[in-house]
This record gives C-alpha cells, structure tokens and sequence, in this order.
C-alpha cells in the first residue's frame, strides 16, 4: 500500500482521494439518513390537522339546517366540509349555492339584497347572484356553485 | 462549458462566504476555535458531559416547541395531552422525547458536577463556573418540577401537590411563596396556567441567560485540569486543538446522546395516567421522579425520627445547609487551592455522591 500511495507524484494518492471521497459520501449519507429520521415525524406532527381538514373537505353533500325557512331575497351562510358557503332565495323563488370563498384572495363573500349581488368586502370584487359569474373588482373566476335540491321539505346541497 | 458549470455552486458558496466573512469576521471566530485548545489526559472523558448536558437542553428547547403547538394549559391541559399523545401523527414520540431528554438532561448534569466537583475545577478563577452552574441545576430541577404538572393526570396532581406542600413547612415565607406559586389553596387549572408560563418563559429566560454567562466563562478560562494533571510537568502534559479534533469528539458524544434518547424514547413511551380527579385518593405505591428521591427519603427519615413538624424543618435545614455547603466549597476547600491533592474534599465528594445514590435507591424500598 506504501508503495501505491506515493505512485503519484505530489499530493494524494488515487487511493487516499477514493478513500476520502468514500467516507465523504458515507457520512454525508448518514447524516441525511439522521435528518431525514428526525424531519419526518416533525413534519406528520405538524401536518396532522391539514390532513384531517383535507379528510373534512372530502364531504359530498349537506343538508342546510333550517335552509327551507329562508325568506326570497335572503341568504344564509352554512358550512360545507370545511369551508363556508352561501344558500340564496331569490325572489323568483329559485334556490341556490355557492363556495362563499372570493377566489381573488380567499375572503368570506356576502350577499348584497339592495344592490342585487355579491360582493367581498376585501378588495371589492363583484359576482353575479344567479350564476356566480366574476362580474367586477379583481377576482379572476367565478364562485363554484352547488347543486341545490329540496328533498322531504329540507335543502340538499351537493357538488354539481 | 460543463466544467465551468459544476464548479459554479462551489465559486458561489466561497463568494458568499468571502461576502459574509468581510462583514462579521467569521474567519476570526474560526481562527480562535483551531487555537483554542482541550488538556489531553486519563480523566479528559469528563469533559464531554457539560456539552451533552447542553445537547439535551437543546433537544428540550425543540421538542418543547413542537408541543407547545398542541398543548392547551389551563382546564383543557388533560385533554390536549391525550390529543398529542394518542391521536396526533407522533405526538406520542415526541411527548416521549421531551420526558426522556429531561431525565436525561438532569442525570448528565449531575454527571457534570461531580465531574467538575472531582477534577476540582470549581477553584480560582472558575468560582462563578461553579455558581453559574449550580443556578442552571437549579433550574433545571425547577424546569422538571413545573413540567411535570403539565399533563395534570393522576400522578402529575399529587406530585405537585406533595411537592409545594413541603417548601410551605418553611417558617414565615413558606406558606406565601407556596400560596404564590399554586394560586390558591388547591392545585388546579390555575396553577396549570401558571406553572406553564414559569416551565415556557421564565425559567427558560432566566436558563439561557446563566447558559450564556457559564459558556462565556469556559471560554474565558477553557477547561480545567485536576490536581493529578497539574503534578504533571508542563512539557509533559499533552492537549489537542479544541477545532476541529475535540469538536468532532463532542460531536460523536453527542451522537451517542442521541441515539441513547431515540431508543428510550420510541421503545419506553412515556405514560399519560388518567386524569386528575381531587375525589380519587392517591394512587399506591406514589412517589416523586428518581432526582427528587434522595430529598424524599430524607424527609421520611427526618419524620421517623423527629416526629410531627420538627421532622419537616430538620429534613428541609439539612438539605438547605447542605446545599450551601455544597455551592461554598470555593471558598474553604483551601487545600486544593494550592494545587494539592485535597484528599479531604474528594472524600466529602464521594460522601455525598454515595450519599445521594444510596438515599435514592433506599427511596425506592422504602415505599409502602
């Protein structure tokens, strides 16, 4: 081996830079090994709720809790999964519903009865209350809508 | 061309430290680290455990946080507990993380003050090495006590409760410092509240800062060497760089340390008993965690033999006396101050460290 590490003139030899580089390479491996060990039930811990929020939001359809007696030319507010949605009566006595979430950057909607809309407060963007169409202000889509059913006099909502 | 392109991380990260090191002198700091040197010597294991003590600090300081995200302290305290420990992904890990590194930080610590008590380490100029550290065992017994009320299960309730019960047999302060510390005549979600800020905040603070002020002094005067070495002549006595030869040794204990807490942890979690209850008598067979077994026995003792509430006093004076016999050794262990070899304080050494080791495992027979 004497002879081998002093074939190359000056500096190490091929068999020390391999060496070197091999031992390099293991404890590099070891210590990612480490971390990776230590970030990842970090990382489940801290992601426990989002992932159970995400099994939340995996709900299909909800009945509206006294939906039925809302007035024409009102809305109510009601929870779907995790995120808040809309319930209108309009005054031609359709039903409808829609994710109440501005799609610009992620405030609660209200319905405007005396301007014939909704709107969002933050940054004053405007939708259709038929259709939920982006009619005006920043918001670059228009709300989902969901489906609305009248099933043994309670409302049904569910994903269109 | 690809040549150029697989040196170019390398020529980034040497201009971003030649950028950062013009600005706050890293090389500087660097350059002390490889001049600073470690004494080399039979008893130089020793050194290892004050920086394995500030490992596991380390690893209380970030397991900590992780459960502060879920714990709720007050009424909800219980709950959120069996939250972490039963439902969250790893919650039960890194609970039992955090209860293992404690006993663990406190058994390296104690390790740490013999080691420093025998290699009489505490003399001229390290007193206040030797005060400082004294207020970070403190502290860190401190830190245990007010942790464990925590969960506020069944054991945790009458720890704390037999725990301030006893510094309220002191005359005059007694009964305000305790009534203070527990909020009211009972331990309850008040005391919860208050113990979690003391076990969050405040004891923290204060640790970190004494932390701050005893590393600075091992800086300062670097490690000492025990009578035994300084016998040595000089030109015989051997040390190694602290950069990077002794660092990769604190490296590899600390490694050790680590494997040591993820084996105790993920193979022995810690329990969570059921919940407080003021209406269920204790449960038998109760007692304290083994650091606070030796002050246990004691006082049972004491009560053997002094009964009624001289006992009490007579138990708590001796630990008090003898803790500030302890933290004053400095001052009167002039022997060792002449560099000889004290024998009479190595033997006060071994008195108490068999002293205590013997107290605590007769704690553990002696229960009923």
């Amino acid at each position: 081996m004497a002879e081998h590490e002093h074939a190359e003139s000056g500096g190490e030899s091929r068999l020390q830079k391999t060496r070197r580089a091999f031992v390099r390479l293991m404890l590099s491996a070891v210590g990612a090994a480490y971390a990776g060990l230590i970030a990842y039930p970090i990382y489940r811990f801290l992601g426990a709720p989002a992932r159970r929020a995400e099994g939340m939001a995996a709900v299909t359809q909800v009945t509206v809790q006294d939906g039925e007696r809302l007035r024409a030319n009102e809305a109510k507010m009601f929870r779907f999964g995790t995120r808040p949605a809309m319930l209108i009566h309009h005054a031609d006595n359709t039903w409808v519903a829609f994710d109440a979430v501005c799609t610009h950057l992620g405030c609660t909607v209200q319905f405007q009865a005396d301007k014939q809309r909704i709107h969002c407060a933050c940054h004053g963007g405007t939708y259709d209350m038929h259709t939920g169409r982006n009619i005006g202000g920043p918001p670059p889509k228009p709300l989902k809508a969901y489906k609305v059913e009248m099933k043994d006099g309670q409302v049904v909502v569910s994903r269109a | 061309m690809a040549k150029w392109l697989s040196r170019a991380p390398r020529l980034a990260a040497v201009g971003a430290y030649r950028w950062v090191d013009e600005r706050l002198g890293l090389g500087e700091v660097l350059g002390y680290a490889r001049q600073k040197s470690v004494p080399l010597h039979k008893h130089s294991y020793w050194y290892y455990w004050g920086g394995v003590s500030l490992f596991f600090f380390l690893v209380q300081g970030v397991s900590g946080v992780l459960l502060l995200v879920y714990y709720r302290p007050g009424a909800e305290a219980y709950n959120s507990v069996r939250e972490i420990t039963f439902d969250l992904d790893f919650g039960w890990l890194i609970r039992s993380t955090h209860s293992w590194s404690s006993n663990l930080m406190i058994l390296s610590v104690f390790i740490h003050m013999f080691s420093v008590f025998f290699m009489k380490a505490y003399r001229k100029p390290r007193e206040f090495g030797w005060w400082s550290g004294l207020a970070l065992l403190g502290l860190t017994l401190f830190l245990g006590f007010s942790g464990y009320l925590l969960p506020m299960d069944d054991l945790a309730y009458f720890a704390t409760k037999v725990g301030l019960e006893i510094p309220r047999k002191l005359p005059v302060i007694g009964p305000a410092v305790v009534d203070m510390l527990r909020g009211g005549a009972e331990v309850s979600e008040v005391t919860i509240q208050r113990f979690f800020a003391l076990h969050v905040v405040v004891l923290p603070f204060f640790f970190i800062f004494i932390l701050g002020f005893h590393l600075w002094l091992v800086q300062r005067h670097g490690n000492a060497v025990p009578p035994s070495e300084e016998a040595v002549p000089e030109s015989e006595r051997h040390s190694i760089p602290f950069f990077p030869n002794f660092f990769a040794k604190d490296l590899a204990m600390w490694l050790i340390a680590l494997n040591v807490l993820a084996i105790l942890a993920a193979l022995f979690p810690w329990q969570l008993g059921p919940q407080a209850d003021t209406l269920t008598p204790a449960p038998a067979g109760i007692h304290p965690e083994w650091y606070f077994m030796s002050q246990f026995e004691v006082l049972k003792l004491f009560g053997r033999w002094f009964p009624g509430a001289a006992g009490e006093i007579l138990g708590i004076l001796f630990f008090t006396v003898g803790g500030l016999l302890w933290a004053l050794i400095p001052l009167y262990d002039k022997s060792s101050q002449r560099a000889m070899r004290a024998r009479t304080t190595t033997w006060l050494g071994y008195i108490v460290l068999v002293g205590l080791i013997g107290l605590t495992i007769l704690g553990y027979f002696d229960l009923d």
